[in-house]
């Protein structure tokens, strides 16, 4: 680190009484102070610094790609660097990252919600404690197992469910099934589900377990039933807290990577079904296009992971802002 | 209250009418009986079905019931209540099943000779092998990326918490945030970046490199809110004897939050122990065992299970494997995570020391 030249300065000279009270007061004169703020100071720097480069280098290797593509970057549907001339497109990948995040989140939320209520408020008390924990742990199971539970389990069981809503819903389009093996956007959707689950439920419990004792003793005295008590209390509390959680278990799916790797089988066109085969992640098609990658090709993988990264950063920049709101305001109402 | 607390035949007490507590057993248990009634003759074959039919009969008993004894919001408050039970019991099932499925098809080739060889001339498609070489990459990269991450993160949070004033601590503040954020592919990517510049093969460092950006700020923010925890009075008592900031800083403040410190790193470490996707881009993989990180691609227990899923073409044998591997790693995750929390407990600061 740069701070070794902060070091070197020489070891105080003796001075007069009167100014040695004034740099004590000070305090932060000593040889070793200095070298212990430098080197505190210089750890907090190198992370602006690790951030400021992320974002330069992958500008750069990505401008190098992004000059070469002799498709439109944003709108191509294919993803072939290998062609002359190269041809490949964000389309496909943005799509599919977004129609897999939203059916993620549309199935997680709820329940994550309704847990945290369960584990707060519902559940007899003696339960809640141990069944908090193992949420816990579980929101440290890996990825990749998730992954390899998510092709080997979960893709077989989803036969049934897919039958059924071809048979009763397909004739909206959205849920048309041409019966090929089901790892598509749908089962992609709800292995993230179950992956964003727990981090979700964590966050929402914590924020569920601050509403002020008052307010709900309040609604109680008034004669509310529990539920009332939930609605008119503790969700209106803890909204803002939800969404954030949500925030963050939605910038997990985004990137998450192995998890989509393993269950998809991805193709480069869009389909208004989300039960066929399909599209694909940002995340998972640079991991499965990196191992045949071309330097070319390796340069298009990281301009596509330049736009995750912009869209990651949008997303908890959002979720940030919002908690950032939500301290104020929580501290008013204290 | 309602109308069912005026047709009660008790007028002397003042409460509504409720139903017994066998109510909802007994619900649940006609609901269930109509349920197959219905699915057998209906010749439904799915259990999910039948289970499915069982739920919507139990909501729909109970709100009827519940609305003519006790009135519409007591029933109200009662689904509302089925509802977060089912909620609860539909996320159980998925997370039980993954957690049971990796114990029971994992221990069928987990031994000691599984945990002491590589896969160097094992083919992925025959049984035999094992993780040695993973085991011996992951525990390389692991420690290598802690080396560099928890020492900048621990000293990042120093810096916030006990210096930080300013422009530039709100601005490492905020990035701090936003790199909890990053997904790891994308630190992957960086590392790539710089290695394509420099025109380097994949090797076990460069790995190391991106986990320890993924794990800094998950330093920073657990180390933070750690030493906000320790009392002000305990820095004043030291400080007023004339002890340097500095040393006030490594012997007062650390010590007494040393605790959830080390339990932060933890729970980092245990984090980035379990990233496959930087481990792919930037060490490769290699069957044989490989003990310097510092040159040539290497295994990782992540990517070792990926590439045994990926590259086995269906083999029963690799399946295994790779379940194996899953649970190693979930157990060498969740050994972390528990020590973690029992360090957390066991040294706890105490207030009034």
């Amino acid at each position: 680190m740069d701070i070794s030249t902060t070091t070197d300065a020489p070891p105080p000279t003796p001075q007069p009484p009167v100014a040695e009270q004034k740099r004590a007061a000070r305090g932060a004169t000593r040889p070793g102070d200095r070298i212990f703020l430098g080197l505190s100071r210089g750890s907090g720097i190198l992370l602006l610094v690790v951030m400021a480069a992320i974002a330069v280098f992958l500008t750069y290797r990505a401008a190098l790609a992004i000059s070469d593509d002799h498709g439109n970057f944003l709108t191509t549907f294919e993803w072939n660097t290998n062609l002359t001339p190269p041809s490949f497109g964000i389309a496909v990948l943005a799509f599919g990252t977004i129609v897999s995040s939203v059916i993620a989140m549309a199935i997680a939320v709820p329940i994550a919600v309704a847990i945290a209520l369960f584990l707060t408020h519902y559940s007899p008390r003696r339960l809640s404690g141990p069944i908090a924990y193992v949420i816990d742990l579980l929101a440290a199971v890996p990825s990749i197992v998730y992954g390899l539970w998510g092709a080997l389990i979960l893709v077989p069981h989803m036969d049934g469910l897919f039958g059924w809503l071809n048979d009763y819903l397909g004739w909206t389009g959205i849920f048309s099934w041409e019966g090929g093996a089901p790892r598509s956007m749908l089962t992609v959707g709800i292995l993230l589900a179950i992956m964003i689950l727990p981090i979700i439920t964590n966050v929402s419990r914590e924020v569920f377990r601050q509403v002020p004792r008052m307010h709900e003793e309040a609604a109680l005295a008034l004669g509310a039933t529990r539920w009332e008590v939930v609605r008119m209390a503790v969700l209106p509390f803890g909204r803002s807290g939800v969404i954030s959680a949500s925030m963050l278990g939605l910038g997990r799916a985004l990137g998450e990577t192995m998890a989509v790797a393993t269950v998809l089988s991805p193709s480069y066109d869009i389909q208004a079904s989300l039960l066929n085969p399909g599209g694909g992640t940002f995340a998972q098609n640079i991991a499965s296009k990196f191992g045949e990658a071309t330097p070319l090709g390796r340069d298009a993988l990281i301009a596509s992971g330049l736009v995750l990264f912009v869209i990651t950063l949008l997303v908890n920049g959002a979720a940030r802002a919002i908690i950032a709101r939500r301290k104020e305001y929580s501290g008013a109402n204290a | 209250m309602s109308t069912a607390a005026v047709t009660d035949k008790r007028p002397s007490t003042l409460r509504a009418a409720s139903l017994p507590k066998w109510t909802s057993p007994a619900i649940a248990v006609g609901a269930i009986a109509l349920g197959i009634g219905i699915s057998f003759a209906a010749d439904l074959h799915s259990e999910i079905q039948w289970a499915l039919i069982a739920a919507v009969l139990f909501v729909l008993g109970t709100y009827g019931i519940s609305a003519r004894v006790e009135g519409r919001r007591q029933a109200k408050d009662r689904v509302a209540t089925s509802f977060v039970w089912v909620a609860f019991l539909l996320a159980v099932i998925p997370l039980v099943s993954l957690v049971w499925t990796t114990v029971s098809r994992g221990v069928k080739v987990l031994d000691v000779y599984f945990l002491t060889h590589s896969m160097g001339v094992v083919a992925d498609s025959e049984p035999g092998g094992g993780i040695y070489h993973a085991i011996i990459g992951s525990l390389e990269q692991v420690g290598l990326a802690t080396l560099i991450g928890a020492p900048i993160g621990v000293m990042t949070a120093i810096y916030l918490v006990e210096y930080g004033r300013g422009r530039l601590a709100q601005a490492v503040t905020f990035f701090v945030d936003v790199m909890t954020g990053i997904p790891s592919i994308v630190a992957g990517l960086f590392i790539l970046s710089l290695m394509l510049i420099f025109e380097m093969q994949p090797f076990g460092f460069a790995g190391s490199l991106a986990l320890a950006i993924l794990m800094m700020p998950v330093v920073v923010r657990s180390t933070e809110e750690m030493l906000k925890l320790v009392p002000n009075e305990l820095r004043e008592a030291s400080l007023a004897l004339g002890v340097p900031k500095w040393r006030t800083i490594l012997k007062v403040v650390l010590p007494t939050s040393i605790g959830g410190i080390t339990t932060g790193i933890m729970l980092a470490i245990a984090r980035i122990a379990g990233e496959t996707a930087p481990v792919l881009l930037l060490v490769f993989g290699n069957p044989f065992i490989n003990n310097n990180p510092f040159e040539g691609a290497q295994a990782s227990l992540p990517l070792y299970i990926y590439q045994q899923y990926a590259q086995s073409a269906g083999a029963n044998a690799a399946y295994d494997r790779a379940w194996a591997a899953s649970l190693t790693l979930i157990a060498f995750v969740m050994i972390l995570n528990l020590v973690a929390r029992g360090i957390a407990r066991w040294k706890a600061p105490k207030a009034g020391r």
